[in-house]
């Protein structure tokens, strides 16, 4: 590795509208607080789950930022384990990003507990076989690991077991990933869940949703503090992202492929893609956001070229990503727990417990605001943390990230 | 035992070849009287030795849902006026096949597995099945995460959604936890029979028949040696403790 | 991250910690409603230090073994120290006329069983 020339700077005093974000930011998270406080109060009535969709629109906010949180840490493996210079200047806001999102994530799933005054019985009654208790495991850890990751990269002299940790960091957050798609991929029950491929598949969108937060981050941070942002970085990312979209694409192809293949599953598949049998939202988030908006315009916007006449675009196409995300996780956590469980194979069900029909869900302001609490959190804490430490390189101009570079 | 105020003739059956059995064993060296009699007493804890379950016969239920009320009087649940939300810790499932038309009505609750799903994914072990085959939820140390709700094939979990307030004594109930049928584990421990049970007798169905899995010479067990008992969604391999016949 | 941590825990913890050395400064000590019965399953003393380990030792033995046995039951509890009042009528869990939450308003000690536990004795359970 070429000795790096990299400065990294915190920001220095308080540039004009630094504590007016902070402290909206830091408005939303106590709103998203103060919700979760009501709906612990009034209890999950105000809410718009119910006993058919237990999960609702909190559990697509921390998934989706705890999903990213893992992918987010991927700029950071890609120098430290893969080697590559060009994106070693980003690693620490790697890290902190990938810290910070998983913070907010955790918020969110812990204070839409029933009781999340009991959060401390997870750590004295612990079942070993809950996938729950291994992902408890499993965040702790990986933001410990993590930290000690961005000390060994911050402090000059633990730089030498940068290497070590940064590949037990990546090994870390695969089995992350891992945890975070059985969650799902290990409920025998459920016609959309139950199958491996979930935890490979949540890998893979982890890669496109953790750049694509990163790639935003990236882009507030240089324009707010005026540093400089070369295209060779940019250039780089945007293509990063046009292969990780397409492997995700591939697992969510090979997923319905094999599910439309076993007779089956074939209500299942027509729920989700077609919108049968009250499918309909489903199917909506599904084709029309996670594929649409979220795999195809942004593939096509990176592959064209055209993403990258401008940084609005590729900020646009990161957006897209985004949101996409959103729809691939309610598509997934909803729809899959609005199919109505299959109790007779061949037989209709009904009963006064919504047996045979899908599931009805419209989330409440509480839940949104809940979940825009833990979004907010995460921003307030890179925000806090680049502001204090030394996260933003001084520059990361072409001529700065690749030294042998030559125009 | 012979106080018992049960006054149904199946549950005499069922008492007599009990004691019949009980008898039988105790003469044996080595083992206790008490895991096989059904009195057990209150300072001791349940063992293994029985399996309490249930067998429906589907064509003897009509569509009535006198074991619903039953269930729902006994162990306090009312109505919440959210149909989405209101527990519901038994209901009546009605299943009509497809191509022939044929409809089969049966009460539908926890099956009181003997590998629960709920018990496998439940972080703080809060789901549990105990050593006599019951499956409960120890609400003291449920946080409410609902993920036994997504684990289970059968849709036998409610969660408690509203401030709950005069709940049955021996059946509590409360906001932001888990709760299911618990075989009525109390009257199960004072030597009576779930409540749903009790009434679909009393209406004179007989649709529903409980008792020692175990035991060999109990009621249950009987019929099922002589006309076999169907779990729903067997292929889970999860053993249910409740059977049905006619499905 | 701090103040947001302290939300999660149970606001009952910090009331619980912070509040009794003011409390015991001015609040008298509170009327503790008398049972029924002669005298409790356990010393005064005893069951004012431990009841707590007893109950939580019974409820476990309860949920988990089916051990039904009355010493130590919250239900016994209740239905020898919960009277009706004079009116026939049965004191809230959340007045100070309740046995359980005489003393916890007193000592500032939030308990939640009564979430879940019907604060009545067996036999006014829904009155």
């Amino acid at each position: 590795m070429a000795k790096s020339k990299i400065k990294y700077l915190a920001i220095e005093g308080l540039p004009k509208g630094y504590l007016i974000i902070l402290g909206v930011l830091g408005l939303l998270a106590l709103v998203g607080v103060l919700s979760a406080h009501h709906m612990e109060t009034e209890g999950h009535i105000v809410t718009g789950m119910n006993n058919q969709i237990v999960w609702g629109l909190p559990h697509v906010f921390a998934v989706f930022l705890i999903v990213a949180a893992s992918g987010a840490l991927n700029i950071a493996s890609i120098s430290s384990v893969f080697k590559r210079s060009l994106y070693k200047p980003m690693a620490r806001l790697s890290g902190i990003v990938a810290i910070a999102l998983l913070v907010g994530g955790l918020m969110v799933l812990v204070l839409d507990l029933g009781r999340p005054d009991r959060l401390l019985v997870t750590i004295t009654h612990v079942n070993p076989k809950s996938i729950f208790t291994w992902n408890i495991l499993l965040y702790s850890g990986f933001i410990g690991i993590v930290a000690v990751y961005l000390w060994t990269m911050m402090e000059r002299k633990m730089n030498a077991y940068s290497r070590p940790v940064g590949i037990a960091a990546f090994i870390w957050r695969l089995v992350l990933t891992t945890g975070t798609g059985s969650i799902f991929g290990f409920l025998v029950a459920r016609q959309g869940y139950d199958a491996a491929i979930l935890a490979p598949m949540f890998i893979a969108l982890s890669f496109a949703y953790g750049l694509a937060i990163f790639l935003l981050v990236l882009f507030a941070a240089y324009s707010f503090t005026g540093r400089e942002l070369g295209d060779k970085v940019v250039t780089r990312l945007t293509n990063l992202m046009g292969v990780f979209i397409s492997a995700a694409l591939f697992f969510v192809v090979v997923y319905h492929l094999t599910n439309l293949y076993a007779t089956e599953h074939h209500a299942w598949e027509a729920f989700i893609l077609l919108g049968k049998n009250g499918g309909g939202p489903y199917a909506t988030a599904f084709w029309l956001v996670q594929i649409l908006i979220g795999s195809l315009i942004p593939l096509a916007m990176i592959f064209s070229g055209y993403a990258l006449k401008s940084r609005k675009l590729v900020g646009l196409m990161a957006a897209l990503v985004i949101i996409g995300g959103f729809g691939q996780m309610y598509a997934t956590i909803i729809g899959g727990q609005a199919f109505p469980l299959v109790l007779f194979p061949g037989a209709e069900i009904t009963s006064s417990f919504y047996d045979g029909v899908a599931g009805t869900y419209s989330p409440s302001i509480w839940e949104f605001l809940l979940g825009l609490g833990g979004v907010s959190l995460s921003l307030a804490v890179i925000a806090f943390a680049v502001k204090i430490l030394p996260f933003l390189p001084e520059s990361l101009a072409d001529t700065i990230v690749d030294p042998h570079h030559s125009d | 035992m012979s106080s018992n105020n049960d006054s149904n003739g199946s549950r005499r059956t069922f008492l007599k070849g009990t004691a019949a059995l009980a008898a039988g064993l105790a003469i044996a060296p080595g083992v206790r009287l008490l895991g096989v009699a059904k009195a057990k007493p209150d300072n001791e804890a349940v063992t293994s030795i029985v399996r309490w379950g249930m067998l429906i016969d589907t064509t003897k239920c009509s569509e009535c849902e006198v074991c619903v009320e039953a269930c729902h009087a006994e162990n306090g649940i009312k109505d919440q006026g959210d149909p989405a939300t209101t527990p519901q810790w038994i209901r009546k499932l009605m299943a009509r096949d497809s191509l022939t038309g044929h409809v089969v009505t049966l009460p539908m609750m926890c099956q009181h597995c003997e590998n629960p799903p709920c018990a496998d994914v439940c972080p703080t072990g809060a789901s549990f099945r105990r050593a006599d085959g019951i499956v409960l939820v120890d609400r003291h140390i449920c946080i409410g995460c609902r993920y036994c709700m997504m684990a289970c094939p059968y849709k036998a979990r409610s969660f408690e959604h509203i401030n709950v307030t005069d709940q049955a004594p021996h059946a509590p109930r409360g906001k932001g936890t888990v709760e299911a049928c618990t075989m009525c584990v109390h009257r199960v421990d004072k030597d009576q029979q779930p409540a749903c049970v009790d009434a679909c007798n009393e209406r004179g169905h007989g649709a529903m028949v409980f008792g020692d899995l175990k035991d060999p010479e109990s009621e249950i067990s009987q019929e099922l040696v002589r006309y076999g008992g169907t779990q729903i969604r067997a292929d889970l391999g999860l053993n249910t403790g409740i059977r049905y016949r006619g499905i | 991250m701090r103040s947001l941590f302290r939300l999660v825990i149970h606001a009952g913890l910090t009331v619980a910690l912070g509040l009794p050395a003011l409390a015991t400064a001015e609040v008298p000590f509170p009327d503790i409603p008398r049972g029924k019965g002669d005298k409790c399953v356990a010393p005064t003393d005893v069951i004012r230090q431990t009841h707590m380990d007893l109950l939580l030792h019974k409820r476990d033995q309860t949920m988990h073994q089916g051990i039904r046995t009355k010493q130590y039951s919250l239900r016994e509890c209740l239905n020898c120290h919960v009277q009706a009042k004079e009116d026939g009528s049965y004191p809230d869990i959340h007045s100070k006329e309740h046995f359980c939450n005489a003393c916890h308003s007193y000592a500032a000690v939030t308990i939640d069983c009564f979430q879940c536990h019907v604060p009545r004795p067996d036999d006014a359970a829904n009155k």
